[in-house]
């Protein structure tokens, strides 16, 4: 075993002992499951780029980093405000992965729906979350999975009794702060989604600006029959934040998932996105931007498991990488067998910016059944010159044109948001973010005074 | 299409299968430094080839089979196979078609295709290879008038010692991969060309391969240079005679082109491809790979791979030199319970170099196939350009088709851009061709046709015909 597999694992028996110490032994198949995080995590180790699903990604910046566990949430009233997203909606805040209630706001709850904490589900109610817990993503699926499992101690459980529709989008806050040493934090999330419900789920990821923690996510989402999920995960993490997310999705017939992954922040991201089509007219809409500058490295894997005749899944993703920036897309779409009348449609479409930056793309495709419609594109290149021109041509500067063909390439993602709050968000950030040579700043300026208006 | 069309096109028969009774002068299963010894010493080769062999032997020793590939075959024993097999009297070899043993001739006969009236109607000059070792060389006469160099490997190590050093493992190191190494160690024969400076082939260039004697393994060994300026089109295709045991064959085939130089590599392969269970088909292993040197250098790589129970084929190029370009056109065709895992790698280097990349796969059967590609466009590789389209056509519910590319992509003046498709044939299709009165048959077989149209108009004239007179055997022949 390696001496930086070690240093977790001795992580790991230092947080067991403290929560023994404070807060008593847990029921025996939470500790189990800990137990078997920990056994899986020590055998397995980091993954390394041999592997193939770490092939272009290393991750030896969490490996070799020493992270402790956050013990408080505090975070001030105002900072917290600067960073919340200006959506009115219910509001679950972890800071470091510890859960802030005074950052919270679960007043109005409609009814049908329950939203807490995963400590206080677990307390209140263990073998009910206990069940589906871990199904979707087991300890086997990757180290990082089962590293969270090991450490597995908060998150957040939401439950969407059937037919009920919640108005208001639900957002998950992640905050990062800037401390002494460096936390790492494994939430986990629980969706459950009942028959006929409808939600949209936000998680937000953002921090203070010198940060440098670690998240290890794990997200499982139940969509029974006839649910609707819209699932927005905005990732504006501080840029020397490492990043991990593992999430699964379980869709029953007539079941719809939207899923918008748009990363613009953290040093090191890596997102699995998975969803099973077990139901027949399941549909699944995988939607992904990333933005990368300086010597970010955004790995986006997503794969569609076609497990049921007469199921859908679409996806569209796009990648602007500036200077040493390195892009990774992995999509895959799986058609099982007798699982006919597919459709599976994959599109991923990268700009480089700088001659430092690298996009690794492998969009795949697997097929076992006949009566299926697939395909998958993806292009890597630069700004149309003919775009450019007939800008030109109207008097705009090549800065300036090349600057908002960029922005409408991050457009074609933005438009399918249906959050303002989001869309504008990003669309400022990629414009602030794109380089002074391409002149954007009075346009944003601009913008902005319009948002304001 | 009918179902009991496809059936019998599953139920086809190996049409080429036979064993022709020839004696061979083969070594008993096995293998360690004193076969390779044995080797060695039967081609008569230089003490310097032989340390390459041993070189390559122990480095083989240290890997390990890759298992990447979605594959599924039991593993092979390395100690069950015999390297070395021989025809009968290989020192006084014929000098011409008459003193051609009759019953190679006859075997040509069974192929359809007899060397004699093939070499003079097609003007094709044929090295063919019956098990290890070159029989007959045609129009070597009229190659010499032209400067070019056609001839086996083993005959090149002896006469040409200076090409084959500078040469040999030059672009298929010996540690490329586990079976580039094994090839590297028992390598027994295949085709040296060397196209001089300036010349362009006087004609097509074409080499048979038969695996004749039972439990051996083929080891071909490949090496085609065109020096500045030089062209040349290489033809390549391959039958088996039907046997029980798993057939290994692991070739290396090695291009190099130098400035303004234009190689033409085409294959046709349909070896033994199993019985309906998938027993007893041929493993084919093979490294293929290009290295455009030159500035303006051009590789092309033509396959239509219809046969082999497992086919593991990456035909690649490596374009280091500045406007160098490579491409890679692909028929696939599984049927049975054939595997393919085949693709190719283009590896932009030089400044402006363009890749193209057409693969067109139709499984059907319980077969399964995937391409898997990697186009890798390095920091320098200024104004790279590549387009890959790789489109799979899927017949009867139980087959399977997958598609991995890989794109490494690390300069921003680069344009890349893949598409892929799956799918069945149409019902529309069908439908469109059946109300204009053209049977269902018929109009499957226009479709798969049209399908392949990209690939098989890249082959040369000779090839173009045997090519689609395999597809029709494969698929055409058992819905037209």
């Amino acid at each position: 075993m390696s001496e930086e597999t070690q240093r977790f694992l001795d992580r790991l028996a230092e947080f067991r002992a403290g929560r023994l110490e404070t807060r008593g032994q847990e029921p025996t198949w939470i500790a189990a499951r800990r137990q078997a995080g920990a056994a899986r995590f020590e055998a397995m180790g980091f993954p390394t780029r041999r592997d193939e699903a770490w092939k272009y990604t290393d991750v030896r910046a969490i490996a070799r980093g020493d992270f402790a566990l956050a013990e408080d949430a505090e975070f001030s009233q105002a900072g917290a405000a600067a960073l919340t997203l200006p959506i009115d909606a219910h509001r679950l805040t972890f800071v470091d992965g510890v859960f802030a209630p005074a950052l919270s706001r679960l007043d109005d709850l409609p009814a049908g729906v329950s939203l807490v904490p995963l400590s206080a589900a677990l307390e209140e109610n263990h073998e009910a979350v206990g069940g589906p817990l871990g199904r979707l993503t087991g300890v086997e699926f990757s180290p990082f999975s089962a590293l969270n499992t090991a450490f597995m101690e908060e998150g957040a459980v939401l439950r969407l009794a059937p037919g009920t529709v919640v108005e208001k989008p639900i957002i998950l806050q992640f905050l990062s702060r800037n401390g002494a040493q460096p936390v790492m934090s494994h939430p986990r999330i629980l969706v459950q989604a009942g028959g006929r419900s409808q939600a949209t789920l936000v998680e937000h990821h953002v921090g203070e600006e010198e940060a440098a923690n670690f998240t290890n996510l794990v997200e499982e989402i139940i969509l029974e029959r006839n649910a609707i999920l819209t699932h927005y995960k905005l990732q504006e993490a501080p840029l020397a934040d490492l990043h991990v997310a593992s999430i699964h999705v379980e869709q029953a017939r007539d079941s719809r998932y939207t899923s918008f992954n748009l990363n613009l922040g953290g040093a090191l991201v890596r997102t699995d996105l998975i969803s099973e089509l077990n139901g027949e007219n399941a549909t699944c809409d995988f939607y992904g931007l990333f933005y990368g500058q300086g010597r970010q490295h955004v790995d986006s894997h997503t794969l569609a498991n076609h497990n049921a005749p007469h199921t859908f899944s679409n996806e569209n993703y796009k990648g602007i990488l500036d200077d040493r920036a390195h892009g990774v897309f992995n999509g895959k779409v799986v058609v099982k067998r007798d699982s006919q009348k597919i459709e599976g449609f994959q599109s991923n479409a990268n700009l480089l910016l700088s001659d430092r930056a690298e996009i690794d793309a492998k969009p795949e495709l697997e097929i076992y059944a006949d009566d299926v419609k697939c395909s998958h594109g993806t292009t890597t290149g630069q700004l149309d010159e003919e775009a450019i021109y007939a800008l030109r041509s109207r008097g705009i500067d090549r800065q300036t044109a090349r600057g908002l063909l960029t922005l409408a390439f991050a457009g074609e993602v933005l438009e399918e948001v249906n959050l303002d709050a989001i869309a504008e968000r990003v669309e400022l950030a990629v414009a602030g973010k794109l380089p002074e040579r391409f002149n954007l700043a009075g346009l944003v300026e601009a913008a902005v005074a319009m948002g304001d208006e | 299409m009918a179902s009991q069309e496809m059936e019998q096109l599953v139920r086809r028969d190996y049409k080429e299968g036979f064993v022709t009774d020839i004696e061979s002068d083969t070594l008993p299963p096995g293998l360690d430094e004193d076969v390779i010894a044995f080797i060695s010493n039967k081609k008569g080769e230089p003490e310097w080839m032989l340390e390459w062999r041993l070189d390559a032997y122990r480095k083989w020793l240290k890997m390990t089979p890759p298992s990447w590939a979605h594959l599924d075959y039991p593993p092979i024993d390395y100690q069950a196979i015999s390297y070395f097999s021989a025809p009968k009297r290989p020192e006084d070899r014929p000098q011409s078609l008459d003193e051609v043993d009759p019953k190679l001739l006859e075997t040509y006969e069974k192929l359809g295709i007899p060397l004699h009236e093939r070499a003079a109607l097609a003007g094709v000059a044929v090295d063919a290879v019956f098990d290890s070792v070159s029989v007959t060389t045609t129009f070597k006469e009229k190659l010499a008038e032209a400067g070019v160099i056609f001839c086996s490997i083993s005959e090149a190590v002896k006469e040409y010692p200076e090409l084959v050093k500078q040469y040999l493992g030059s672009v298929v190191p010996q540690t490329d991969n586990y079976f580039a190494a094994l090839n590297s160690a028992v390598f027994t024969d295949g085709s040296f060309v060397f196209v001089p400076k300036g010349v362009t082939c006087p004609m097509e260039l074409s080499t048979y391969f038969r695996i004749n004697a039972e439990n051996t393994g083929q080891f071909e060994r490949t090496l085609i240079i065109c020096e500045e300026g030089a062209q040349v089109s290489y033809l390549e295709g391959c039958t088996a005679p039907m046997r029980d045991e798993n057939q290994l064959h692991a070739a290396v085939v090695e291009l190099v082109a130098l400035d303004d130089a234009y190689i033409k590599y085409s294959t046709v392969q349909n070896w033994y491809p199993g019985d309906e269970d998938g027993k007893g088909g041929i493993y084919n292993f093979v490294t293929k790979r290009g290295d455009c040197r030159g500035d303006r250098s051009r590789i092309s790589w033509t396959q239509v791979e219809t046969g082999s129970a497992i086919t593991w084929k990456y035909p690649s190029c490596v374009l280091r030199g500045k406007d160098s370009k490579g491409e890679f056109y692909s028929v696939a065709v599984t049927n049975g319970r054939q595997q393919a895992d085949t693709g190719t790698k283009m590896i932009h280097i030089g400044e402006g170099s363009r890749s193209s990349i057409i693969s067109k796969g139709i499984s059907a059967g319980r077969s399964n196939q995937s391409y898997r590609g990697l186009v890798k466009i390095g920091p320098r590789a200024k104004g790279a350009r590549n387009f890959t389209q790789c489109d799979s056509l899927l017949i009867g519910d139980k087959c399977g088709a997958h598609t991995f590319p890989y794109q490494e992509i690390g300069n921003s003046t680069a344009t890349v851009e893949h598409e892929a498709t799956t799918s069945k044939i149409g019902e529309d299709q069908l439908f469109y061709c059946q109300s204009r009165g053209i049977s269902e048959e018929d109009a499957v077989s226009m479709i798969v046709n049209g399908f392949c149209k990209d690939v098989f108009q890249e082959l040369p004239m000779e090839f173009a015909v045997e090519a689609e007179a395999l597809l029709s055997v494969t698929l055409e022949g058992s819905v037209g």
